[in-house]
């Protein structure tokens, strides 16, 4: 029972920590708990800490848990070692490129050289499909792979592109060509890609708006996000961008709702039609075949003041409140969704940050819904007045519903790095933690194991599940 | 004077660590006065203000706040400020002192147009604290010394401690949600009232809720966030029976209630039940600008503070500086003096004690030097 508990209490932190700054704790606090948190995993249920890697824990966490695996690795059996291979190589696929060798310079740092670290590295980097490419976007972290695991691709053009010396031209791979000619012909810096182009074009002064204005399809959606390039229609954003190499799947209802939350308040009134038709369309699309499912549905939704989150997450927990709203609205059956905001405002589009958090209240009104379902999202800070809404829900559990007509599940945006967990609402109700709005669906069926219903057994054959999907999806 | 909080009443009390913030909040705004801030510099640098031509008041001034009065009446061009003023510091001149920046104020409160002045908060306060008695004893007793009947008190110093020095002082104004309607705070730190601050408007209560970050705090303020474990967070309790959804959200608003009411019993209201000695500073419009200071009793809770108050009384802008116990006796010790004429015998008298006692008394509080030298010889041997 213990080791159930602390595989879930490490789940939560590792979905919702990225060890950056939070509204009430520093970086420092952050780092310092996840670490905690990841060496106490990995000495005493190593089997169950590898096996996380398939639940969807996020981009930071898979990498801290991909780097303490490998580099510590001396008393575990062959069998052991064998399946961590196939999920850390499973992991590798899914992060994003820049982040796979951030890992291996960090491994280097680390000196971490073992031979399955070097195969590991060896089978990712042989396996990308345009080595070229990374070679030219990710050069110092595609060369500190190459050293680190002593990679060799036979191709001689690639080695001296990387290592020098400098003296081809011209190259027949088309893509380094391209580099060469950008150093001399501002026309061509255009067909590389967006950030490799953007030195390019400082270097000969191209000016900031042609340079954007021209590099158009080079850009990664994302990249397409973060320069602010009309972004907000999103079908838009997908089409016409470059590839990310990989089977990557990027959140992109919580991108949105980020993105949307940036947006000033009378743009966003000015463009309600647009984006509110955006966020739709991903909710579905989400939502697949569950769309319509979860019977009558009431959400309560934090905005504020805390739902800021710090400088470097901006209005992340606002983002994810209102990520969920559309998902919840596209997963419940139709017209019978009943979003309840903490403010009392009835737009989520124009939601903004602000004010006490009066959760108990909250849930009262969601109580008198009627619903089958409640899902809150809220960092938890019940503050008006505090511990209010624990108070209602146990009495609801223990007074009005015993049975548990009501199926009703606590998200939460923010890790308590004091608490070596997400800051739960009562004892009696799960709470879990929330990356992106995408995973709620996961999210709620991990909850059944929080509520301590349901015993380690039924968890090792959920965890070897989702094991088995992992490894099978690629 | 009495300070008179009608028109505000305190709303749900936040808490983090040993520090406790209560928020004061207006049905409605006062009308025709403003306050906004100006930004003297970010780097902590000493500056002089020029009282008269031979006074100046030297400290560190962070901010100052310029008051705006009776906005529809013609001055809207220069009102219209909001956010962070930076002072044009090529109109000042620049002097130095050890080779540290400084920079230079003209008078604690200055008229910068027509209906608006800028003062230095709470340090024209704590100057009317440190100008008590300043010019010392009246009349020559042979026990003061000769310095002191020269020059007076000067120089006259007090310290104490920045908003950024006090523990968790930053991350409860951090994590502080603002109410609506919210113009004003009281502070505490491990229960006792640091600071009250007031101002007349909810967005000028948001533009210059950071700005307690940069404020003064008594030495036991300092102490008491940083030694005192949290204080008691109010928890709500249902323990009634309930049976339906219905009794429940009544359960749930009672405990809402009590908690609203929760921190006006555990709030000290030795702030208002005192009177002050009132000095106007100001005269803006139908508003006063005034700095008060308390009986200094030993012992007891003492603030100093400055105010707007309207024509009524009643207040539009508050800010106190809560005294430490050797800050209140350095008061009460001056004031003693006074009011017995500067007489050292007939003051120990007064408070029932020897004129020895009294003489240990003023060494102690750090007045050493107002004492004859001679007379302190004499003393000692005795």
């Amino acid at each position: 029972m213990v080791a159930a508990e602390d595989v879930l209490l490490f789940v939560n932190a590792a979905t919702a920590s990225t060890g950056q700054r939070e509204f009430s704790e520093n970086a420092e606090q952050q780092s310092i708990s996840l670490s905690f948190l990841h060496e106490y995993m990995r000495v005493n249920y190593r089997e169950l800490y590898a096996a996380t890697l398939a639940l969807g824990i996020n981009d930071h966490n898979a990498m801290l848990a991909v780097r303490g695996l490998l580099g510590n690795a001396r008393d575990v059996s062959a069998e052991q070692k064998a399946i961590e291979g196939r999920l850390i190589a499973a992991t590798l696929m899914r992060l994003s490129p820049p982040r796979v060798f951030r890992l291996f310079k960090a491994l280097q740092r680390d000196g971490v050289n073992n031979r399955r670290t070097r195969a590991i590295i060896r089978d990712w980097m042989t396996a990308l499909d345009n080595p070229a490419y990374h070679a030219v976007k990710y050069r110092s972290g595609f060369k500190a792979g190459l050293k680190h695991a002593h990679v060799d691709f036979g191709d001689g053009e690639l080695r001296d592109f990387l290592f020098g010396p400098l003296q081809r031209k011209p190259y027949t791979t088309p893509i380094l060509e391209t580099w060469r000619q950008a150093h001399y012909d501002r026309n061509v810096l255009y067909k590389l890609p967006y950030t490799v182009a953007e030195g390019f074009a400082a270097k000969h002064g191209v000016k900031r708006e042609v340079f954007i204005e021209r590099i158009g399809t080079q850009m990664t959606p994302l990249e397409k996000l973060r320069t602010d390039r009309e972004p907000v229609d999103p079908l838009a954003v997908l089409e016409g961008s470059a590839k990310y190499c990989g089977p990557q799947q990027i959140p992109w209802l919580t991108r949105l709702a980020v993105r949307i939350l940036a947006l000033p308040l009378d743009e966003r009134a000015a463009r309600r039609a647009e984006l509110t038709d955006g966020m739709r369309r991903f909710a579905r699309s989400e939502a697949g075949d569950l769309a319509g499912t979860w019977g009558r549905v009431t959400a309560v939704l934090d905005d504020s003041f805390s739902s800021f989150g710090s400088p470097v997450k901006r209005r992340r927990p606002l983002a994810v409140a209102l990520a969920t709203h559309f998902l919840l609205e596209a997963l419940a059956a139709p017209g019978q969704y009943t979003p309840l905001w903490m403010s009392g405002r009835d737009d989520p589009l124009l939601s903004y940050p602000s004010g006490a958090t009066p959760l108990g209240t909250r849930l009262l009104d969601a109580l008198e819904t009627a619903p089958t379902r409640i899902v809150v999202v809220s960092d938890g800070w019940d503050n008006s007045p505090p511990g209010l809404a624990g108070e209602v829900l146990r009495v609801w559990r223990t007074r009005l519903d015993p049975a548990r007509r009501v199926d009703i599940v606590h998200v939460n945006p923010v890790f308590n790095a004091e608490g070596l967990d997400v800051r739960a609402l009562s004892p009696l109700v799960p709470s879990v933690g929330i990356r992106d709005a995408e995973d709620l669906v996961l999210l709620v069926e991990l909850a059944q194991f929080a509520q301590g219903r349901v015993g380690l057994p039924e968890l090792l054959a959920y965890l070897d599940d989702r094991v088995r999907r992992f490894l099978g999806a690629d | 004077m009495r300070i008179d909080l009608d028109g505000l009443r305190t709303g749900p009390a936040q808490t983090w660590g040993a520090i406790r913030l209560v928020p004061l909040l207006r049905d409605r705004p006062v009308e025709g006065l403003r306050l906004h801030r100006i930004a003297y510099s970010e780097e902590p640098r000493w500056s002089a203000v020029r009282l008269s031509s031979k006074l100046s008041y030297y400290s560190y001034v962070p901010h100052g706040f310029v008051a705006d009065w009776d906005r529809d009446g013609g001055d809207r061009g220069e009102s219209a400020a909001f956010g962070t003023q930076i002072l044009d510091e090529t109109k000042d001149k620049r002097g130095s002192v050890l080779g540290m920046p400084m920079q230079v104020h003209r008078r604690m409160t200055q008229k910068l147009g027509k209906r608006r002045a800028r003062f230095l908060p709470l340090h024209f306060a704590i100057e009317g604290y440190l100008a008590l008695h300043f010019g010392g004893p009246d009349i020559a007793w042979r026990e003061w010394s000769d310095r002191v009947l020269r020059h007076g008190l000067s120089p006259r110093m007090e310290a104490s401690y920045r908003g950024t020095a006090v523990a968790d002082l930053q991350d409860a104004l951090k994590v502080f949600e603002i109410h609506e309607g919210q113009c004003g705070v009281l502070l505490y730190a491990a229960d006792a009232l640091a600071a009250a601050f007031v101002v007349p408007h909810p967005d000028d209560y948001r533009e210059l809720h950071p700005t307690l970050m940069l404020d003064h705090y008594g030495e036991l303020i300092y102490q008491y966030a940083l030694m005192m474990p949290p204080v008691k967070e109010f928890r709500a309790g249902i323990t009634e029976d309930v049976d339906t959804l219905a009794e429940l959200r009544a359960a749930a608003e009672e405990q809402g209630a009590q908690w609203a009411e929760f921190h006006d019993r555990v709030m000290a209201n030795a702030l208002l039940d005192r009177d002050y000695t009132a000095e106007l500073g100001y005269v803006m419009g139908d508003f006063e600008l005034v700095r008060f200071r308390p009986a200094f009793k030993p012992g007891e809770e003492n603030h100093i503070g400055e105010a707007i108050t309207d024509r009524e009384g009643a207040i539009a802008y508050l800010k106190t500086y809560r005294l430490s116990e050797a800050q209140v006796r350095r008061g009460y010790l001056l004031e003693t003096l006074a009011t017995n004429g500067w007489r050292l015998s007939a003051a120990a008298k007064a408070i029932g004690t020897t004129a020895e006692d009294l003489r240990g008394r003023i060494r102690a509080a750090g007045f050493e030097m107002i004492l004859r030298q001679k007379e302190t010889a004499a003393g000692s041997t005795k």
